[in-house]
């Protein structure tokens, strides 16, 4: 009888998160609509190569018209808006003429994921071992070593530690490639594509992995420091448990809790990419593609980058909350 | 009225106990030539104000002292075999099988991600050797025995009252057949009707499992119900212990005439707690001589300067000069 009460108590909140989750997405990809609105600069003029551009007054009302910029703003517009959203259709952009924008994400979609995404995998296995190690032995050496090297690797820009790596490993001692994913002439899909792939990935990959690492130290080292003076470890100890039983059957499950919503919600960074280490390392990611956009004023790439950084960051938060009321049943 | 207990063998000696705390340095005496005797089945409730190194005792005798605390002195022995208290991996196998705690009600003694069956099983498992299955089943039964429907072992700490937290903490420390239970104010922070099922509840399990029991209380009007003995601890010192109608009906010592006066008694119009005049006890730079002998109202020169020992007195001991005085006259008269 208790655990049907608790398996439609998990439903229930599971069912209030994923609501929460389509509301603020909406509410994102409105907010993203009207801030490019916002900014000074009529879609049309822009559109036809901005105010310097020669064009007659017909030409721009029928450039409005064709783009139904004539039409009202709320609800006409918005409502256009969301639902090409909704189909996957952000637009053209401006800069790569007659290029759909989100082709153009897809495209850079992969390099990021796999920049980004292998940095997390190593960053977690890394940071949350040591962290919570590190506050298992509080105040031990382990702990001072692992502790200041954190504090000072997450408080070091990447890029910076991107530069230094690649006046390391790539100028000084020509080990590794410190520019772009491949060698030139190299093709996708080739003999010694992938080898070579990876040797492009690897200075990037330490270069976010390392400023996550410190992050993950910081976070599971404080978590597990906690838990390790609740009352119910000295019950643990009480039992006769030995040190490792306290460790694995008490502390970790409560250690992870914080860490656990630290990963899921950089998760929803993964698509983002790290704009200052691509643009390093010359990574052609959508960090990359956002600096290009920025500097071309190509607006409807920006604003489909904005709503899919919105989009992951919400989806995180999701996986976040339903991934803690998994591991936490008071938040059930 | 006799101590019945007094002709069986001593379950757990604890023999001159002394405990220090380092603190940056420093190092405090929290507990400081604790002796007594305690036998099977027999009920005893450790009373003193807070810091006087009830739960100091309690933890030495589990062996579960934190870190920072030493073992200046003494020894404590279980049926007669030295326990090696200050050895935290040695002391592992005697924990929660000979002796379990409960712990004090407003902690946070259970684990918020487990449900409760697991962690009541988790001892058999680990300590009794037992399987999964037939771990929970155990479990199950302590939570009958508790007064807890079996059903519920599948709830959340959270999702359990104060009460039924305390319930499901003893269930768990009967779950190794231990044949010492602490109670270390197993019921501080419930309500007086919680409390008092709770105290019952503990009583009667001592009587059906033969249990020892050790309350630790800084409420005296607790203890005569479910107590045959009663001692009173004054900086991180046994002051007096005698059984419960002694004390209640004769106490010797000025403190724990004190404490009997503060307690509430709605019978003689006295209702609220009437605290003891002066500061608590300064263990870092503890009086001299009788440690009381700032606030006591019968403070004599001697006591300034010297240390009264616990020595027997009628059917229990005292730790005062007037007694020992008196005592001491007596035989001088004799
Ligand atoms: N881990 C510790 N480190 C330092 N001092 C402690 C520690 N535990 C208790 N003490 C001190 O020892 C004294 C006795 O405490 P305790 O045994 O908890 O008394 P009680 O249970 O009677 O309140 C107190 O002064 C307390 O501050
Ligand atoms: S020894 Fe002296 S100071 Fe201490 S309780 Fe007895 S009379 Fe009071
Ligand atoms: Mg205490």
């Amino acid at each position: 009888m208790a655990s049907t009460q608790i398996g439609s108590g998990t439903s229930q909140h599971i069912g209030r998160i994923i609501t929460r989750a389509i509301v603020t997405l909406v509410m994102v990809a409105t907010l993203n609509f009207i801030l490019f609105r916002i900014i000074p600069g009529d879609p049309a003029s822009l559109l036809l190569g901005g105010a310097r551009s020669s064009v007659t007054a017909e030409q721009m009302v029928a450039q409005q018209q064709n783009w139904g910029l004539d039409r009202p703003l709320f609800p006409d517009q918005v409502v256009d808006y969301l639902w090409a959203t909704l189909h996957g259709d952000l637009g053209f952009s401006f800069k790569f003429r007659g290029r759909q924008v989100t082709d153009l994400i897809l495209e850079r979609l992969p390099a990021t994921i796999a920049l980004v995404g292998v940095a997390q995998l190593i960053a977690i296995a890394v940071g949350v071992m040591l962290g919570l190690y590190a506050g298992w032995r509080r105040g031990r050496a382990v702990d001072h070593i692992a502790t200041g090297a954190s504090l000072a690797l997450y408080s070091t820009p990447s890029f910076w530690l991107g530069m230094i790596l690649i006046v390391i490993f790539s100028t000084t001692l020509g080990w590794l490639p410190g520019y772009g994913a491949y060698s030139p002439g190299a093709t996708i899909g080739s003999l010694g594509w992938l080898p070579d792939y990876l040797r492009h990935l690897a200075l990037p990959v330490t270069a976010v992995a390392l400023g996550l690492i410190g992050q993950y130290v910081v976070v599971a080292r404080a978590a597990m420091s906690e838990v390790v003076t609740e009352d119910y470890m000295v019950t643990a100890r009480a039992k006769g448990l030995t040190n490792g039983q306290m460790l694995m059957r008490h502390a970790f499950r409560n250690a992870m809790l914080p860490v656990v919503t630290l990963i899921t919600l950089n998760l929803g960074y993964v698509v983002a990419g790290a704009i200052t280490v691509e643009a390093v390392f010359a990574w052609p990611g959508i960090g990359g593609l956002t600096v290009e956009a920025l500097n071309a004023r190509d607006y409807p790439v920006l604003q489909g980058i904005f709503l899919l950084l919105g989009a992951s960051i919400v989806v995180a938060n999701l996986l976040a909350d339903v991934a803690y009321g998994l591991l936490d049943p008071r938040v059930r | 009225m006799t101590n019945s207990f007094q002709n069986k063998a001593p379950l757990l000696e604890v023999d001159r106990l002394s405990v220090d705390y380092g603190l940056k340095g420093n190092s405090l005496r929290a507990i400081d030539g604790v002796s007594f005797v305690l036998r099977a089945g027999e009920a005893v409730a450790l009373v003193g104000e807070s810091g006087s190194g009830k739960t100091t005792t309690a933890m030495a005798i589990a062996g579960l002292l934190s870190p920072n605390a030493r073992v200046s002195e003494g020894v404590v022995r279980y049926r007669g075999e030295r326990l090696p208290i200050d050895d935290d991996a040695a002391m592992r196998p005697h924990r929660w099988s000979e002796t379990s705690v409960v712990f004090q009600g407003a902690m946070n003694a259970l684990n918020p991600v487990h449900r409760i069956v697991k962690q009541i099983a988790e001892p058999c498992m680990l300590k009794l050797g037992m399987s999964r299955a037939e771990a929970t089943a155990r479990a199950k039964e302590l939570l009958e025995l508790v007064g807890i429907p079996a059903d519920r072992g599948a709830a959340y700490p959270h999702e359990l009252s104060g009460g039924m937290r305390q319930r499901v903490m003893i269930a768990m420390a009967l779950a190794c057949r231990p044949s010492i239970i602490i109670g270390d104010e197993p019921t501080t922070a419930l309500d007086v009707i919680t409390q008092a099922q709770i105290l019952k509840l503990l009583g009667e399990l001592r009587s059906q499992l033969n249990l020892a029991l050790i309350l630790i209380t800084h409420d005296l009007s607790v203890v005569a119900e479910c107590c045959d003995r009663v001692m009173i601890m004054y900086s991180g010192r046994i002051v007096e212990d005698g059984t419960v109608a002694e004390i209640f009906a004769d106490p010797k010592h000025p403190y724990t005439k004190l404490l009997i006066d503060s307690i509430p008694n709605p019978a003689n119009g006295k209702k609220m707690i009437r605290p003891i005049p002066g500061d608590p006890p300064n263990l870092v730079n503890r009086p001299s001589g009788c440690a009381f002998h700032p606030r006591c109202p019968s403070a004599m020169a001697v006591c300034t300067t010297e240390v009264p020992s616990l020595d027997k007195f009628g059917q229990g001991r005292v730790a005062c000069h007037l007694h020992q005085s008196l005592q001491n006259k007596v035989t001088v008269h004799a």
